[in-house]
C-alpha cells in the first residue's frame, strides 16, 4: 500500500463555524480507483468535509493532499489545476437555472475543456441518456424538472468531463428506488469503467452497500470506523450498529432538544 | 464607557465593510483585465443593461427635459430671461440629470436584478458549482457585468441626452411658443464638448458602481430568500448613495479645478 499515493489524504482536518466545531481532527485516505462511502447522522459535517476537500471551504488546521500534493496552501492557479480533476454532485443539485439542461451538462466541457458547442451538446445528450433522461429533457430549463430529475441532471453534469475524482453528496436522496439503483450502478460503472475515484455521502444503507468498496462513518468530527461493506454488520462498533439499524436509543444522542 | 462601545463597534463594522468592498473591487477589476474572457456573457449583459434599460431611461429623460423647460419658463419669465431655456435644458441634462437619473434608474432595474440573480446563485450553491466546473465566478459572473455596466451606461446617457433635449424642445415649441430653429441654434451653439464629456465620464463611473454593488451584495448574500431580499435592497440603496456621492466628486474634479 505504501508505494501507492492516495488520491485523497486528510490528516487532522479541523473546521469550526464560530464556536461550533464540525470537523475535529479528521483523518481519511481514499485510494486510486476506490469508492468510499461516508455515512453519518444529519448535520455531522459530511457536506462540510467534501467542501473542504474541493476547496470551497478552507480547514482551520490539518492537511489535505490530492495525489500527494498538499492543497490547503496553494495559490489560485495551482488550485484551479487540481479542481480540474474533480466532479461534484451537490446535495441540492445546484443547476444553473438560467441555462437549459443540456447547457448545464455541457458546461464543464465548454468552459473548462474548450469543446465546441455542437460537440459538447452531443456529449451532453449522451450523458443525459446514461442517467435515464431523454434528449427532449435537454431543451428544458431546470425549474421545470422534478427534484429527482434535477439530481440526475446534476449527476450527469458531474461525470460529463470524465473527472478523476468524483464527489457525490447524497446522489439517491429524493429518488425512487428503481432509479436509485440505476444511479448506484452508474456510480459503480464510473469508478470501474472510467477508473475514477469516488467519495460518496449517503444515508441509504442499501445504496452504500452497493457502491462502496469501503464505508467510513463520521461522528463528532472524526471517522470513527471504516471497513468493507460486508464487515459493517459485525463491526462491533456501537455507533455504527445504531446507525445502520436506525435505532433511536444508543450512544448517538440526536439533538432533538435545544 | 457604555456609549463608547457601540460607537466603536459601528466604526469597526464600517471599516470592515469598506475593506471587504475594496478587496472585492480589486479582485473584480483584476479579473476584468486578465483572460480568459467570456464574450458571450459580456454580450448578454450588455443587452440586459443597455438595450432593456432603454425604455425606462428614455421615458425618464423625456419627462425630465419637458418639466425642465416648463419649470425654467415659469421661473425665468419673472425676470424676462425665457431665452435662456434652451441653454438651461441642455446643460442640466448633459451635465447632471442625464447621468444621475439614468444611473438611479439603472440601479433600480439592473443593480437589483443582479443582486437577486447572483444572490440566488450563491444560496443555491450555483456559485460553488461554477468553481467545481473550473470556472472562476469572478470571471464568469462579475467581470462581464462590470464591463457591461461601464460600457453601456455612457451609451444610454448619450441617448438620454438627445431625448431629454428633445423633450425640452417639444414643450418649448408646442406649449411655450418658441421658434424651433432658434431653439435648436441656441442649444447647439451653447453646448460645450466638456458638458457632454463630463456627463459620459459620470455615466461610466455610475455604470461601474451600480453593477459593482449588485455583484458585491449578491455575491456576499447568505441565508436563503430573506438574505437575497436584503442583498437586493442593499445593492439599490448603496448604489444610489454612491452615485450621488461620486456625482459631486466628479463634478468638482471637472468644473472647479
Ligand atoms: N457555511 C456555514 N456556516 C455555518 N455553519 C455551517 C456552514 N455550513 C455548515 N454548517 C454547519 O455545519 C454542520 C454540518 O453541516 P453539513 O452540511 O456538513 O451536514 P451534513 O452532514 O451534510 O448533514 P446532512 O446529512 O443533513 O446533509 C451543521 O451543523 C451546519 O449547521
Ligand atoms: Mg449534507
Amino acid at each position: 500500500m505504501s508505494a501507492v499515493t492516495p488520491k485523497i489524504r486528510l490528516r487532522g482536518v479541523t473546521k469550526a463555524f464560530g464556536p461550533k466545531v464540525v470537523l475535529n481532527g479528521l483523518d481519511l485516505d481514499v485510494w486510486p480507483g476506490e469508492s468510499v462511502v461516508v455515512i453519518g447522522g444529519s448535520g455531522t459535517g459530511k457536506s462540510v468535509l467534501i467542501k473542504n476537500i474541493i476547496g470551497l471551504l478552507h480547514p482551520d488546521s490539518g492537511t489535505i493532499e490530492i495525489d500527494g500534493q498538499e492543497v490547503t496552501h496553494m495559490n489560485a492557479r495551482e488550485r484551479e489545476d487540481v479542481t480540474r480533476k474533480f466532479g461534484m454532485l451537490f446535495q441540492g443539485a445546484a443547476l444553473f437555472d438560467s441555462m437549459k439542461i443540456w447547457e448545464n451538462v455541457a458546461f464543464g466541457l465548454i468552459q473548462a475543456e474548450g469543446a465546441r458547442r455542437r460537440d459538447a451538446k452531443e456529449k451532453a445528450i449522451a450523458t443525459l441518456a446514461r442517467v435515464g433522461l431523454g434528449p427532449q429533457v435537454g431543451e428544458l430549463m431546470p425549474a421545470s424538472l422534478s427534484a429527482g430529475m434535477q439530481k440526475r441532471v446534476s449527476l450527469a453534469r458531474a461525470i460529463a468531463t470524465n473527472p478523476e475524482i468524483i464527489f457525490f453528496d447524497e446522489p439517491t436522496t429524493g429518488i425512487d428506488p428503481i432509479m436509485g439503483s440505476i444511479i448506484d450502478q452508474l456510480i459503480v460503472s464510473s469508478v470501474k469503467d472510467m477508473g475514477a475515484t469516488a467519495l460518496t455521502i449517503t444515508h441509504d444503507m442499501d445504496s452504500a452497500r452497493r457502491i462502496a468498496d469501503r464505508i467510513a462513518m463520521i461522528f463528532q468530527g472524526r471517522i470513527i470506523w471504516s471497513g468493507a461493506p460486508d464487515e459493517i454488520e459485525s463491526s462491533g462498533n456501537p455507533h455504527v450498529k445504531q446507525f445502520i439499524n436506525g435505532e433511536a436509543h444508543g450512544p448517538i444522542q440526536m439533538q432533538i432538544r435545544a | 464607557m457604555p456609549i463608547l462601545a457601540p460607537i466603536g463597534r459601528v466604526t469597526i463594522a464600517f471599516f470592515a465593510v469598506i475593506g471587504r468592498v475594496s478587496i472585492f473591487t480589486g479582485h473584480s477589476i483584476s479579473h476584468c483585465v486578465r483572460p480568459p474572457f467570456f464574450p458571450r456573457q459580456i454580450l448578454r449583459q450588455c443587452i440586459e443593461v443597455g438595450f432593456y434599460s432603454l425604455p425606462v431611461v428614455g421615458l425618464t429623460a423625456i419627462f425630465t427635459g419637458m418639466v425642465l423647460a416648463l419649470q425654467s419658463f415659469t421661473g425665468f419669465s419673472r425676470f424676462s430671461a425665457e431665452s435662456a431655456i434652451p441653454q438651461i435644458v441642455v446643460i442640466s441634462i448633459t451635465r447632471e440629470l442625464g447621468p444621475v437619473l439614468a444611473g438611479l434608474m439603472v440601479a433600480g432595474r439592473v443593480g437589483a436584478a443582479m443582486a437577486a440573480e447572483i444572490g440566488t446563485m450563491r444560496v443555491t450553491e450555483q456559485i460553488d458549482a461554477l468553481t467545481t466546473l473550473s470556472t472562476n465566478p469572478f470571471k464568469y459572473l462579475v467581470a462581464p457585468r462590470l464591463i457591461a455596466g461601464t460600457i453601456m451606461l455612457p451609451l444610454l446617457v448619450l441617448i438620454a441626452d438627445v431625448i431629454g433635449v428633445l423633450g425640452g424642445f417639444v414643450v418649448s415649441v408646442f406649449a411655450l411658443n418658441f421658434n424651433p430653429s432658434a431653439y435648436l441654434n441656441n442649444t447647439i451653439n451653447f453646448l460645450e464638448p466638456i458638458d457632454v464629456l463630463s456627463g459620459l465620464v459620470k455615466a461610466a463611473a455610475f455604470g461601474f458602481l451600480v453593477t459593482l454593488m449588485g455583484c458585491y451584495h449578491g455575491y456576499s448574500s447568505q441565508g436563503g430568500a430573506q438574505g437575497v431580499g436584503q442583498a437586493t435592497t442593499n445593492a439599490v440603496v448603496s448604489a444610489s448613495i454612491l452615485i450621488l456621492l461620486f456625482n459631486y466628486i466628479i463634478t468638482s474634479l471637472f468644473f472647479t479645478i
